[in-house]
């Protein structure tokens, strides 16, 4: 059992944080999303060039190779840094491993530099007003028409559609099959006539995230990732690469949040209270007890190459622990912690979000009673 | 980094759940609590196997092996609910390697090792020790308060049995002068709380194991009960428990036989979390039997009452969390 790096992930990280010094991100242009996006496409600009933006990615794909630990050293040491994640999130943990293991040759060759320098931003068009929790219900609908798939309906929840290029959208192109037979993955060219995209102002008063309509949208038949009838598969193999990364960030990022709200509780003598000096502590201790979880959920997948009970129970954790400190910010700060815009009133509201993106804290629940407890299914 | 148990220490740990599989059923667990008796036959055996040898230095009779894997085998007992003395044999060793003097290690390692010497320990406020496990018949007891740590014998030491739930061990209140260990006992009281959390994670484990067991089995309404919602999610809810409890213990090992600078950190880290986790996930477990983890017969209850006992040995989860707040707010303020 080992928690400390090893020489080569020391020298990796070592390299990085050497890069980061004489790289720092920067701060945006101003307080709007499209500022803030564009600092973030800058950004992974300065990391491509600097051979940072894919680390996870095969070399002859522009990236380093790193292992899994790597990778998330990657995310830890940015998030430590202050430097935003890069704009082409998606396509650099979705798209691009999604293309690696279900693409043709020539899709590999069309897409995969773009999505490294983020020349070609990716959104994920996979929810939809009536297919939530239950995505394979989905209705978006693709019709052969000679060589081209059209596609009508609506997608939700779609983060960066403003700004993507491309859109690893799931439809149904077979009615008559069983729910989860008649799906195809399309990559959809989202600047075309038949693609409006809506922005969906959320619960914090900003647009997170988008509404897609499809109207007549066209796929050239070369354009189906993983085979006509296959998406459901394909989809499988986008979401099992989801969290990997991410978690990584958001869990420092989280600390970062405890470590402010910590200082401003010391400096203000509240920490003289009791109540909160307990709810700090065990703040802490799940803000460790999630780090050292995602550790043994790498470890775990590198001996047996897939996620164990550990990869399982991290976002619930994450979303749950996320809630309660912005929760312990407003009784440490009062009234202070309630200001419209950007700080704790900003963060209690968008924490709210994280028990139901990515899968609901109940789905989730669910799915591990399924297949980690194998408990009967349930409904 | 690769944080999980390596081939050698999954070894150890899956060979002493597979003989406390044999020795140690429910049945075995209810008949010595319930006669409030202990389970000399299985010890002896452990002690064949070199079970309290295990973290004893080689000079000393021992096998020296690490707090690692002393943590498994503390993790397995725990599960088993076995009534046997391991937890304070190893901690007695553990405080007397870390703290004590050449005379002492030599004096007592090879006979802790060997089982000739039945130890324990206890957490001490003004001089007592207030709980101390199987305290009534052990022949060395170390007492640790404040960082510094004594030897006791029945000879020197006042021992009045105290009458816990935890009928799996006999506890009592000691108190006596003893002779003092010459080192900083801290480090070594902190590798003792890292066994006492491991046990925790075993109960827990164990209680979420029968509890998915039960639920599978159970009908009610035309089906199992654990295809109810409000059923599974309360088991999930006790698996996100184990894991992170899980993780926190092993990460306080690792820096127990690894990193002693982080220690004192990682230990609280752990007892904080540990001690609720095992309250919630034993009282969880009684729930989601329903009646029948209310029933003696059902014996559930022992891992609860033992969990109960186990979360306050080295302190309340309370004490732990504000040792937690204290060490990280050093860092940011």
């Amino acid at each position: 059992m080992d928690l400390s790096l090893s020489e080569k992930e020391t020298a990796f990280r070592n390299e990085l944080l050497d890069w980061l010094a004489a790289n720092p991100s920067g701060q945006p242009s101003g307080p709007g999303q499209d500022e803030q996006f564009e600092h973030r496409r800058a950004w992974q600009r300065r990391l491509a060039s600097g051979g940072w933006s894919a680390v996870h990615w095969p070399v002859e794909h522009g990236g380093r190779a790193a292992s899994l630990t790597e990778s998330a050293i990657f995310f830890e040491e940015i998030a430590r840094a202050g430097a935003p994640l890069p704009a082409n999130v998606l396509g650099l943990l979705l798209a691009g491993p999604t293309l690696m293991q279900c693409g043709t040759p020539e899709q590999r060759d069309r897409f995969l530099q773009p999505i490294v320098t983020g020349d070609e931003i990716w959104c994920q068009g996979f929810s939809e007003p009536e297919a939530g929790s239950d995505l394979a219900s989905l209705r978006t609908r693709a019709v052969l028409d000679g060589d081209t798939w059209v596609l009508n309906g609506q997608k939700l929840w779609t983060s960066y559609a403003r700004y993507a290029r491309w859109c690893m959208c799931l439809a149904r192109s077979d009615t008559d099959a069983p729910k989860h037979k008649g799906l195809t993955y399309f990559l959809l060219d989202m600047k075309q006539e038949g693609v409006r995209v809506r922005p969906l102002r959320d619960i914090t008063g900003a647009a997170h995230f988008n509404e897609v309509f499809l109207d007549n949208a066209l796929v050239p038949r070369d354009l189906v990732l993983g085979g006509v009838g296959n998406g459901w598969r394909t989809a499988l193999t986008t979401l099992s690469n989801e969290r990997s990364g991410l978690a990584f960030f958001h869990q420092v990022q989280m600390r970062q949040l405890l470590d402010r709200l910590a200082a401003v509780a010391v400096a203000r003598g509240s920490f003289a209270d009791l109540r909160v000096k307990d709810a700090l502590g065990e703040l802490y201790t799940r803000v460790e007890a999630l780090r050292l979880t995602a550790y043994r959920g790498l470890a775990t997948i590198e001996r047996h190459g897939q996620p164990g009970p550990e990869s399982a129970v991290t976002k619930l954790m994450w979303s749950a622990t996320n809630q309660q400190l912005t929760q312990l910010a407003v009784d440490v700060l009062g009234p202070d912690a309630l200001q419209e815009g950007p700080g704790w009133g900003y963060e209690l509201l968008r924490s709210k979000g994280n028990s139901i993106e990515g899968g609901t804290t109940e789905i989730l629940k669910s799915t591990v009673a399924e297949r980690v407890l194998s408990l009967p299914r349930s409904r | 980094m690769h944080f999980a148990l390596t081939d050698d220490q999954r070894e150890i740990k899956q060979t002493a759940r597979a003989l406390l599989a044999e020795r140690c059923s429910a049945a075995r667990v209810a008949e010595h609590a319930d006669g409030r008796g202990h389970d000399s036959q299985l010890w002896d055996e452990l002690v064949g196997l070199g079970w309290p040898a295990l973290g004893v230095p080689e000079e000393h009779g021992g096998l020296g092996l690490g707090v690692v894997e002393a943590m498994c085998l503390a993790d397995e007992l725990g599960g088993a609910l076995a009534s046997v003395p391991y937890l304070g044999t190893a901690a007695a060793a553990l405080l007397i390697r870390g703290a004590g003097s050449a005379d002492q290690k030599r004096a007592w390692l090879p006979r802790l090792a060997n089982g000739e010497v039945l130890g324990t320990f206890g957490m001490a406020r003004d001089g007592q020790g207030e709980l101390v496990p199987e305290g009534t018949r052990a022949d060395l007891i170390v007492l640790v308060e404040k960082g510094r740590a004594k030897l006791l014998t029945p000879a020197t030491a006042k021992v009045e049995p105290v009458d816990t739930i935890d009928r799996t061990r006999r506890y009592a209140k000691v108190t006596g002068e003893g002779e003092s260990l010459p080192d900083d006992a801290a480090l070594p009281a902190a590798r003792v709380s890292v066994l006492v959390a491991a046990e925790m994670v075993g109960l827990c484990q164990r209680t979420l194991d029968m509890t998915v067991a039960y639920v599978k089995d159970r009908r009610q309404f035309e089906r199992p009960v654990g295809a109810f919602q409000a059923v599974a999610h309360r088991c999930a809810d006790m698996l996100v428990d184990v894991e992170a409890a899980r993780s926190l213990v092993y990460g306080a090992a690792w820096a127990a036989d690894v990193a002693p600078g982080t220690l004192a950190r990682s230990a609280a880290l752990a007892m904080a979390y540990v001690g609720d986790a095992a309250r919630r996930v034993t009282s969880s477990a009684v729930q989601a039997h329903g009646g029948i983890g209310f029933t003696w017969e059902s014996g559930l209850h022992w891992w609860l009452r033992r969990a109960q006992l186990d979360a306050v040995l080295v302190g309340a989860p309370g004490h732990h969390r504000q040792r937690v707040a204290d060490a990280f707010t050093g860092d940011v303020s």
